[in-house]
C-alpha cells in the first residue's frame, strides 16, 4: 500500500498539489499589487488614471462568475498570438479571423508547435496565473479602495498640519493604517481564492482534480500492477480534507495577523485590546 | 420547420418529453434558444428546491451555532465549516463517488447517483451552510433592546423566537440572503459540469450550451444565450426577494429601511 502510493503516477498528484500552492503563492502577491495599483489609480488626481482605476474596480460589480475565467484565458491567448503575428509575419496576406477559426502564421504560435512539453504546460499555467491575478486584483482593488477611505480623515489632516507632502502622507500615514480596515476583506478574498483553485481543472491545467479522477478510476490487472476498484471517492475525500485543513490554517494565521494589526489602532478592536491589557 | 414546431419538440426535452434525438445539423438560433431554455428547467428546479429546504435547515443551524450549549453548538459549527471551507466543485465530485459506492452496499442509494437527487442534496447542504452563517451573523446583531423588550412583555421560549427574534433576524439577514440566493442559482450550472452525468442527454442549460459550442465550434452564440437566461433568472430572484424585503421592513420608517445591495460573488 505504502509502496503503491509512491508510484510515479502518484508522484504527479503530489506535484500537482505543489502546482496549486505555487499558483496561490504567485497569484496572491501579484493580485495584491494589481489591487494596490488599481486603488491608488482610483484615488489619483489625474483624471484618466482615475477613470482607469474606477473602470477596473467596476468590473468587480459588473460581470460575475466563472465567465471571467473562461473568457480571459481565450482572450489573452488570442491577444498574445495576434501581437506576435503582427511583429513576426508582417507580409502575411490572409485575414486572421476566418469564420470561427483564429489563424496565425506558424512562427507566431504560442507556444511554438515544436516546443517541448514543459513549455506548453508552463504557458498554460502562466495564463492561469495572469487570469487569476487580473480577476482577483480587481476584487482586491475594491477592498483596498474602501480601506483607504476608511482611514479617519483627522489622521490625514494632522499629517498635513505637520507639513507632510501628499506623497509622504500617503506612504507614512495612509498605507500603514489602511491594512487593518482592509484585512477582513482581504482574508475573505484569500478564502475565495483558495476555493477557486479547482477551476484550474477547467482551464486545462493537469491539477489535483484531474489526477484524482485519473488515479481513482478502476484499475484492472491487465493494465497495471496494482488493480483496485473505484477509489475516486477516497481521492476526492483526501482533496476535501486538504482544502478544509488549508482553510483552517489560513483562518488561524489571518486571525493572528488581525490581532497584531489591531494593536494601537483607533478602532473598537484596538480599544478592546487596550482594555484587556489594562 | 417553424420555430413553434421546434419549441413543441424540444421545449421540455431536458425532462425527457418530446423529440428523443437532439438536432445534429442545421442549428438555428431557435434550436439553441429552445434547448438551452429547456435546460434551465433543471437550474430552476435545483435552485428552488435547495433554497426552500435549505432555508429551514439554515435557521436551525444558525440557532444551533448561537446556542450556549456545546452539544448543539459544536455539530453546527462543524457542519458550516465543512461546507463553507471546501470548494463546491470538490463537494460535487466527492458526493457523486460516495453515492456510487453506497449504491453497491444498499439499493436505497440508487436514486442518489442521479443528478436530480444527489446533486440536490449537495446543493441543499451547501446553501444551508452558507445561509446559516448569514443568519448567525444577523442573530448576533439583533439590537439588545429588542430582546429586552420581549422579555419585559413576558415573552419567552418559542413565542419570543417566533415573534421577535426570527423576524428581526430575517430582516437583518435579508440583503445578504438575497445575494446567496442569486449565487446559488448560478452555481447550479456546476451540476452537470462536474461529477453527475446527464442521463439520456437530459442536462441543464450549461450542458446544452456546451453541446452547441462543441457542434458548431462557435462559443459566441450559445454562451451569451446562457448568460441571457441567467440574467433573466437573477432579475426574477431580485424582484421576488425585494418584495419579501419590503414586507420584512414594513414597520420601519422609510429612511432606516435596508436596501438590497447586489454584491456578486466569484466562486464557492
Amino acid at each position: 500500500m505504502a509502496c503503491y502510493l509512491t508510484t510515479g503516477k502518484h508522484m504527479s498528484i503530489y506535484t500537482s498539489v505543489l502546482t496549486v500552492l505555487l499558483l496561490l503563492g504567485i497569484t496572491a502577491p501579484i493580485a495584491l499589487a494589481f489591487g494596490f495599483g488599481g486603488a491608488t489609480a482610483a484615488r489619483s488626481q489625474i483624471a484618466p488614471l482615475r477613470w482607469f482605476g474606477k473602470t477596473y474596480i467596476a468590473i468587480v460589480r459588473g460581470v460575475p462568475d466563472i465567465a471571467f475565467f473562461l473568457f480571459f484565458v481565450i482572450a489573452l491567448d488570442q491577444a498574445v498570438e495576434y501581437l506576435r503575428h503582427k511583429v513576426l509575419c508582417p507580409d502575411w496576406e490572409a485575414p486572421i479571423r476566418q469564420g470561427n477559426d483564429f489563424v496565425v502564421c506558424q512562427a507566431a504560435k504560442m507556444p511554438l508547435g515544436n516546443a517541448p512539453q514543459w513549455v506548453h504546460e508552463s504557458y498554460g499555467f502562466g495564463l492561469a496565473v495572469v487570469t487569476f491575478a487580473i480577476v482577483f486584483g480587481a476584487f482586491a482593488a475594491n477592498v483596498l479602495f474602501g480601506a483607504m477611505r476608511a482611514v479617519p480623515k483627522a489622521q490625514l489632516e494632522t499629517a498635513e498640519a505637520y507639513g507632510m507632502s501628499q506623497h509622504q502622507t500617503f506612504w507614512r500615514i495612509l498605507v500603514p493604517q489602511m491594512w487593518v480596515y482592509a484585512l477582513p476583506g482581504l482574508s475573505n478574498l484569500w478564502m475565495v481564492l483558495i476555493k477557486a483553485t479547482p477551476l484550474l481543472f477547467l482551464l486545462g491545467v493537469e491539477d489535483i482534480v484531474y489526477w484524482a479522477r485519473e488515479l481513482g478510476g478502476t484499475k484492472t490487472p491487465r493494465f497495471t500492477d496494482y488493480p483496485h476498484g473505484d477509489w475516486r471517492m477516497w481521492y476526492f475525500l483526501a482533496l476535501l480534507v486538504f482544502y478544509l485543513l488549508f482553510t483552517r490554517v489560513s483562518e488561524i494565521v489571518l486571525g493572528r495577523i488581525m490581532s497584531r494589526l489591531t494593536s494601537g489602532q483607533a478602532t473598537s478592536g484596538g480599544e478592546a485590546q487596550r482594555k484587556a491589557a489594562a | 420547420m417553424s420555430c413553434l414546431q421546434t419549441i413543441e419538440d424540444y421545449g421540455l426535452r431536458a425532462v425527457g418529453i418530446g423529440e428523443r434525438l437532439l438536432p445534429r445539423e442545421d442549428f438555428t438560433l431557435c434550436h439553441q434558444f429552445t434547448l438551452i431554455g429547456s435546460g434551465m428547467i433543471w437550474n430552476v428546479y435545483f435552485g428552488l428546491v435547495a433554497l426552500t429546504l435549505g432555508f429551514f435547515l439554515a435557521t436551525a443551524l444558525a440557532m444551533g451555532k448561537a446556542s450556549s450549549r456545546a452539544l448543539f453548538r459544536k455539530p453546527c459549527e462543524w457542519f458550516i465549516f465543512l461546507f463553507r471551507g471546501s470548494p463546491l466543485f470538490i463537494q460535487f465530485f466527492f458526493a457523486y463517488f460516495l453515492f456510487l459506492n453506497l449504491k453497491s452496499v444498499h439499493p436505497f442509494f440508487e436514486p442518489f447517483t442521479a443528478a436530480w437527487l444527489g446533486a440536490l442534496v449537495v446543493l441543499f447542504f451547501n446553501t444551508a451552510a452558507y445561509s446559516a452563517e448569514i443568519f448567525y451573523g444577523a442573530l448576533l446583531s439583533i439590537p439588545k433592546g429588542d430582546i429586552e423588550a420581549a422579555d419585559a412583555y413576558g415573552l419567552s421560549g418559542w413565542s419570543r423566537f417566533k415573534r421577535v427574534i426570527w423576524p428581526t433576524m430575517l430582516r437583518l439577514a435579508w440583503p445578504g440572503y438575497t445575494n446567496e440566493a442569486i449565487f446559488l442559482f448560478q452555481s447550479t450550472a456546476l451540476v452537470f459540469f462536474s461529477g453527475f452525468p446527464a442521463w439520456q442527454q437530459r442536462g441543464d442549460a450549461l450542458y446544452y450550451a456546451s453541446y452547441f459550442a462543441d457542434k458548431t465550434f462557435n462559443p459566441f452564440v450559445p454562451y451569451p444565450i446562457l448568460a441571457f437566461y441567467f440574467i433573466l433568472l437573477t432579475l426574477v430572484v431580485i424582484s421576488v426577494f425585494g418584495l419579501v424585503n419590503k414586507r420584512l421592513n414594513r414597520h420601519l420608517p422609510q429612511n432606516t429601511r435596508q436596501k438590497i445591495r447586489l454584491r456578486p460573488n466569484l466562486i464557492r
